[in-house]
């Protein structure tokens, strides 16, 4: 399924691309694949067929061999998701401080399930595991920034910021 | 950065920079001793270096405990092919935090660790395999790696010796598997995180089907001091063949959660009453999973433990990641159970049989049975079910199933017959298969 | 060799190479090990655990699919523990298989119902719900059914290692991993269906054979393929007369496990709508059917005449027909109608490669050569499409053995996947061999494989290339047809006798060949059997009386004043003889009503003529072939009971005019084969990717899989 199309990125993610060509050893650019793709996924919001084939491209391998790359890695997603991907970890270190009962309060007070997006497109919840913040549980990541010790207050605040526009990239 | 208050009764080997002012640039690591232990590497035989790792009595931080200088002795030295040396920080074990500060504490105690797996083997490169989620490390070790390079600590002709090492950050998108080894070396190859067979061992083909040197990021950061201090005075901060220290990650019902170096050996009970404060709210302690999630619990009463890879062995449970899991009288353990095999079900990579409808059909049952509609047959069966999984699967995952499960229900059997007989199971009969 | 080791199963002392895999030194001694992923050949995935066995000293089962034996091993595969083991395996698997076996096309074939049966338990204690996903139609020919799938992953490794075609992955992760078809939700692909044969359960099913009975209802008979020039064998499957199913029951054929999609599913012609079965006569300008009667007194009354009067007769045989069929029609032309106006269409020079190679012995490659040979040079051949099971051997070769293999050929090829390989123009190819020179003569042996564009002058030319590498070598010409070589062998030709006498034996002038027939604007009488060259050229000869056998109204058969329909390959018995000289037996399979085979057709109009060419039994007329036919003294037994002979060595030259004019490849694809492949509706069906000469490899080759062990 080889298009003649190509896809562009911005120059950061063009250099960065060209930057992981080179990481590997002579003919393994197929270990570009699984970066390539979680970075695209980040500008381009989610991983189009456009984009299996531009990968595939890049890295001289199938298709099929994108494909099968993407299944099997649970942060790349073939679908839109919202502006803000809003993780919630339930894990066991995250379940004994609350987590479940967050996920709840977050369910309830954005009225989604889990892995909907609001109608306006701004937030995705997903309950997700650990994601190496046990200690300092409940934690919940917006995009990739951590986010220690939430309270249902502390939840109301970064949600409001979400809306408000004033969410400031920054791990707490 | 720092997410707690350091412990006074804390022993900083690798920690010792955290907390430091831009403990992260090259300026604070070269003014703390950093690269002093590459220079001394430079100098010595890779016998002498696998010899003083094998004094230091470390054993590897990720999970298996297994000697890092053994491991490293493995690797064939001359064998005329490249060979590489990866760094596991696809830290992924659930209560597990440790990996993650150590990149974004002091970056370049990893890459000086890696420099000498390095130079040990003569290979010329590394990767340190980030989990996708910590997306920000990416950022911070490649700028410590620029350091690096801009130094001459890493690029060609490393400080006038002619050995060239180059080291890259590679990013994992989401498997917990890839942190066993060889499914993190399918995963650096572009490919779905599937274990390997074994053997061979990735010591001999490793990644790129060449030699490998694979440790955990904690081991590699440990390196250095041990290089640095020499491998005696390493082994001494530990107990006999648990050499120096680890960070232990401790989450739940304490006072006082956090990440705290401490003496390999050291007191579970100490760990939980003097480092962290002791259970909060006055409760009482009801267990512990003393290795991330895939290690057997202990009741209260079995915690009277040291923190070492033997003595948690001795105890049929597992030192593993270093991630202890603390969990006091009020909880409730179905709920645990039913999150822990939730979460093998969710990572099972569905290779085998065993795991892929071993861990969907325990929690399947345990849905169930948390919900309420629990059957007499079902504590037996979810027993025989986690015996019929343990040791028949292609790699450790199923066992990481298994053994937790058959723990919580073996000790804590009581709480799942309360379950039982409050259980309003729905009318018994067989349903239709979906055709 | 090396010394075996010693080891104890089930308290048998055993002793096996070392190396050799638990599984398989267990079953050298009669014991069964079950299991679903391993599978001879492939890599090893330790993916089922049904193959878990107890071996003393070691704390947990082990997997017997990657576990060499070793000295002094003790091992017990029916234990208590053992038994328990795969009982609980088979539990697991049953959890979110569908118990829907009597509407399962596999049920009676179902490797899962049969380890159920001996080794699962009677009931399941599985009650919650299973996971549930729609069929899903891959191709016109490959269906996949996700809830029976037990991810055993044999369908992703024959296609991917077998094939090297990589259509098939592996999508999601965990209870929801599926194997995933590379165009996303279909599959583009040589739709060989070797995915479907190797599937142990019912997951991929086939599009024609889906749904239509039970497997137990069928009769089987393992036939030749009746496509290309390979000779694979096809194993047909019939019920009430007709043929439902081909596939490759029991790899007992010099194919072994390989079936590509004419040898599958391309058996449809045989009751394609458009099949003519009664004969025709044409009146007043029009084809109208007749009885068999009158159909043979036409003819014979016409040849009669024709014979009395010397008239001129010209006869182009068949690239399809059986052994017995050419050479009585040889033999009819020659006693009967007096004449050597008699060609085919010739696909490869056959004539010439054995004349070059006069004088020495074993210089032929068969099939299993191929497989075994050190190293191969294909020259001018796109082997994947053209000649599939040759390529299938070349890279099983490659992957079990590591064979070299070289290729020379105008364009991209899939075996530059692994092959060296050189872009070379037709006419350019021996510039290129002369920078293989160097590494060619390195080899130990070779196989070289050469397509029709090397011909007449420049076989003499290959032959004394290989001679110069002063290592062994065979040869393989390449034809085109299911036996297009035997066509060459029993005297299809104008110059040369069966078994490739001289004419001027007999005292004979050469007649007319192909092009001259067609193009003879004097002949008296065009006799066309099982070939279609009005398809290729206009037929010059107005005014004769034209005979056609054949299934289907043709180009050249509606040029006829009489048609005779013929029997197909899967409805009649004879011998047929492979590009690389082998010799196999047709097993008729379906009856046809109405149609005759073109030997018996032969028969009853010499009988009519009142001559006498022998009966018209094939099995009498193979004897008389085996009696008079250079090469052909084969050993009976093995062909009749299933097996493949290679024909001998001539012992003698070949007395032939090169005429490289006549030598024309059709060029097929794995998508087309001629008439037959015109005719087949499942054939056509997948034209949407239809194969391409020369194009470019569809996909990188996987590097090389990690603990490969190969036999």
């Amino acid at each position: 399924m080889l298009t003649g199309k190509s896809m562009t990125f911005s120059p950061a993610l063009e250099e960065r691309f060209a930057k992981l060509l080179t990481s590997y050893p002579p003919g393994r650019t197929r270990s570009a694949v699984v970066p390539m793709l979680l970075y695209a996924q980040d500008e381009v919001g989610f991983v189009s067929r456009e984009l299996i084939d531009e990968v595939a491209k890049r890295c001289s391998v199938t298709p099929l061999q994108v494909d099968e790359v993407i299944g099997y890695y649970s942060m790349l997603h073939r679908h839109p998701i919202g502006k803000y991907n809003l993780q919630i970890c339930t894990n066991i270190s995250c379940q004994a401080v609350g987590a479940e009962q967050l996920m709840e309060y977050a369910c309830r007070t954005l009225d989604l399930k889990n892995r909907e997006t609001t109608p306006d497109g701004l937030i995705t919840l997903e309950e997700v595991e650990c994601m190496g913040a046990c200690a300092w549980a409940p934690a919940i990541q917006i995009n990739y920034d951590f986010h220690h010790k939430v309270t249902p207050e502390r939840f109301d605040q970064l949600m409001a910021a979400l809306r408000d526009g004033s969410y400031e990239k920054k791990a707490s | 950065m720092l997410y707690n208050e350091p412990s006074p009764l804390e022993v900083k080997v690798v920690t010792r920079r955290f907390g430091m002012a831009n403990s992260t640039s090259i300026e604070t690591y070269l003014a703390t001793d950093g690269y002093v232990a590459i220079r001394k590497a430079m100098e010595m035989t890779p016998e002498a270096i696998i010899d003083e790792l094998k004094a230091s009595s470390l054993r590897g931080r990720g999970g298996a405990g297994f000697p890092t200088g053994m491991k490293w002795s493995f690797v064939p030295r001359n064998s005329g092919k490249p060979s590489y040396i990866i760094c596991n920080s696809d830290e992924s074990e659930p209560g597990t935090c440790k990996d993650r500060l150590l990149m974004e504490n002091d970056p370049h105690q990893l890459i000086e660790g890696m420099l000498i797996a390095g130079k040990t083997v003569s290979s010329n490169k590394g990767y340190i395999f980030i989990r996708g989620e910590y997306r920000y490390l990416i950022e911070i070790v490649d700028r410590a790696l620029a350091e690096a390079y801009a130094h001459g600590f890493l690029g060609k002709n490393i400080l006038g010796s002619g050995w060239d090492f180059d080291i890259y950050t590679h990013t994992g998108a989401g498997a917990y598997e890839c942190g066993e080894e060889s499914a993190l070396l399918e995963s650096l190859e572009g490919k779905r995180g599937i274990p390997r067979l074994k053997p061979p061992f990735p010591a001999v083909v490793g990644a790129f089907q060449a030699p490998t040197i694979l440790n955990n990021t904690e081991t590699f950061s440990a390196v250095p001091a041990v290089l640095r201090d020499g491998g005696p005075a390493y082994a001494a901060l530990g107990t006999p063949k648990n050499g120096g220290t680890r960070m232990f990650c401790v989450s739940g019902h304490v006072n006082k959660p956090g990440v705290y170096e401490l003496p390999m050996g050291f007191p579970l009970m100490r760990l939980i009453n003097d480092v962290c404060g002791g259970i909060r709210n006055g409760k009482k302690l009801k267990a512990v999973i003393p290795g991330g999630s895939s290690s057997p619990c202990l009741k209260a009463e079995e915690c009277d433990i040291l923190l070492d890879f033997d003595s948690l062995a001795k105890a049929k449970s597992m030192a593993g990641s270093g991630g202890l899991l603390i969990l006091d009288e009020d909880t409730d353990i179905v709920a645990v159970a039913l999150r822990t095999i939730k979460f093998y079900a969710h990572e099972s990579c569905g290779w085998c049989i065993p795991c892929r409808e071993g861990t969907t059909w325990l929690k399947k049952i345990l849905t169930r049975f948390h919900d309420g509609a629990g059957k007499p047959g079902d504590i037996p069966l979810i027993e025989e079910l986690s015996n019929n999984m343990f040791g028949r699967t292609f790699c450790a995952l199923g066992d990481a199933a298994a053994m937790p499960t058959t723990a919580f229900i073996t000790k804590f059997r009581d709480e799942f017959e309360a379950y039982l007989k409050k259980s309003t199971p729905p009318v018994d009969t067989p349903e239709l298969a979906v055709v | 060799m090396a010394d075996p080791v010693h080891f104890t199963i089930d308290g048998h002392q055993l002793e096996a190479q070392p190396g050799t895999l638990l599984i398989n030194a267990a079953k050298q001694a009669g014991i069964e090990i079950p299991a679903f992923c391993y599978y001879d050949g492939l890599t090893l995935q330790a993916a089922c655990r049904m193959c878990l066995v107890e071996v003393e000293k070691t704390p947990k089962l082990q997997v017997a699919c990657t576990l060499p034996v070793a000295q002094g091993m003790v091992v017990h595969t029916n234990s208590e523990i053992v038994r328990k083991a795969r009982k609980g395996t088979l539990e697991f698997l049953l959890t979110n298989h569908p118990l829907d076996c009597p509407v399962c096309d596999k049920g009676g074939e179902c490797e899962l119902q049969d380890m159920v049966f001996r080794y699962g338990a009677g009931e399941s204690r599985f009650v919650e719900t299973k996971l549930h996903e729609d069929e899903q139609q891959w191709s016109p020919v490959v269906y996949y059914d996700r809830p029976r799938c037990i991810l055993c992953y044999r369908c992703v490794r024959i296609c991917n290692e077998g094939l090297g075609v990589n259509a098939l992955g592996i999508g999601n992760r965990g209870a929801n991993s599926e194997i995933v078809p590379n165009m996303g939700d279909h599959l583009d692909c040589d739709e060989c269906g070797a995915c479907i044969d190797i599937c142990p359960v019912g997951a991929l099913t086939s599009g024609t054979y889906r749904y239509k009975t039970r497997p137990w209802e069928m009769e089987h008979a393992g036939t030749i393929c009746a496509h290309c020039s390979n000779g694979c064998k096809t194993t047909l499957g019939v019920r009430n007369g007709g043929i439902i199913r081909a596939n490759n029951r029991d790899h007992s054929g010099i194919n072994g496990e390989f079936l590509c999609i004419k040898g599958r599913y391309a058996f449809d012609f045989t009751c394609h709508p458009e099949r003519i079965t009664a004969p025709m006569v044409r009146a007043n300008g029009e084809l109208k059917p007749v009885s068999w009667a009158i159909a043979l007194a036409t003819v014979s009354k016409k040849f009669s005449e024709l014979k009395a009067r010397k008239g001129k007769v010209g006869i182009i045989g068949s690239n399809h027909t059986t052994n017995e069929e050419n050479y009585l029609l040889q033999k009819f032309a020659r006693q009967v109608l007096g004449t050597s106006n008699i060609d085919h269409h010739r696909t490869g020079d056959v004539a010439t490669l054995l004349d070059a190679l006069h004088g020495k012995t074993g210089a032929l490659a068969t099939m299993a050569d191929l497989y075994n040979t050190k190293a191969a040079l294909v020259l001018d051949s796109d082997l994947s499409q053209e000649q599939p099971l040759i390529a299938f051997q070349l890279r099983a070769n490659f992957r079990h053995h590591k064979a070299h293999v070289y290729v020379v050929a105008p364009g991209p090829v899939r075996e530059a996947n692994y092959a060296t390989t050189i872009e070379a123009a037709i006419g350019q190819e021996f510039e290129a061999l002369e920078s293989l020179r160097e590494k060619l003569a390195g080899e130990p042996e070779l196989a070289i494989v050469f397509g029709a564009a090397i011909k007449g002058d420049a076989i003499r030319k290959l032959v004394t290339f290989g001679d110069s590498l002063n290592i062994p070598v065979k040869y393989v010409g390449l034809v085109d047809y299911s036996n297009s070589r035997g066509a060459s062998d029993m005297g299809v030709l104008p110059d040369l006798l069966p078994g490739y006498h001289g004419i001027a034996e007999m005292g004979l002038e050469p007649g007319l060949n192909y092009d001259q027939i067609l193009t003879s604007t004097e002949l008296d009488a065009l006799w066309v059997v099982g070939s279609n060259p009005a398809s290729r050229q206009p037929i010059a000869a107005q005014n004769a009386f034209v005979v056609v056998q054949d299934m289907f109204l043709t180009e050249t058969a509606r040029l006829a004043d009489v048609f005779l329909p013929v029997a197909s390959a899967y409805e009649k018995s004879g011998t047929v003889t492979n590009v690389t000289g082998e010799v196999q037996k047709l097993v008729r399979a379906a009856k046809a009503m109405g149609p005759k085979p073109d030997l018996e057709i032969f028969a009853l109009l010499a009988k009519e003529m009142r001559e006498d060419i022998g009966a018209g039994k094939p099995e009498a007329v193979f004897q008389e072939i085996r009696r008079l036919v250079r090469g052909y003294d084969v050993l009976f037994p093995i062909i009749e009971t299933g097996g493949a002979v290679p024909t001998m060595p001539l012992n003698g030259r070949v007395p032939t005019e090169p005429a490289p004019e006549l030598i024309r490849s059709a060029r097929n694809t794995l998508f087309t084969s001629g008439t037959l492949g015109r005719f087949s509706t499942m054939l056509n069906s997948v034209l949407e990717s239809p194969g391409t000469l020369y194009h470019q490899p569809p996909t990188p080759e996987p590097e090389p899989p990690v603990g490969t062990v190969t036999a």
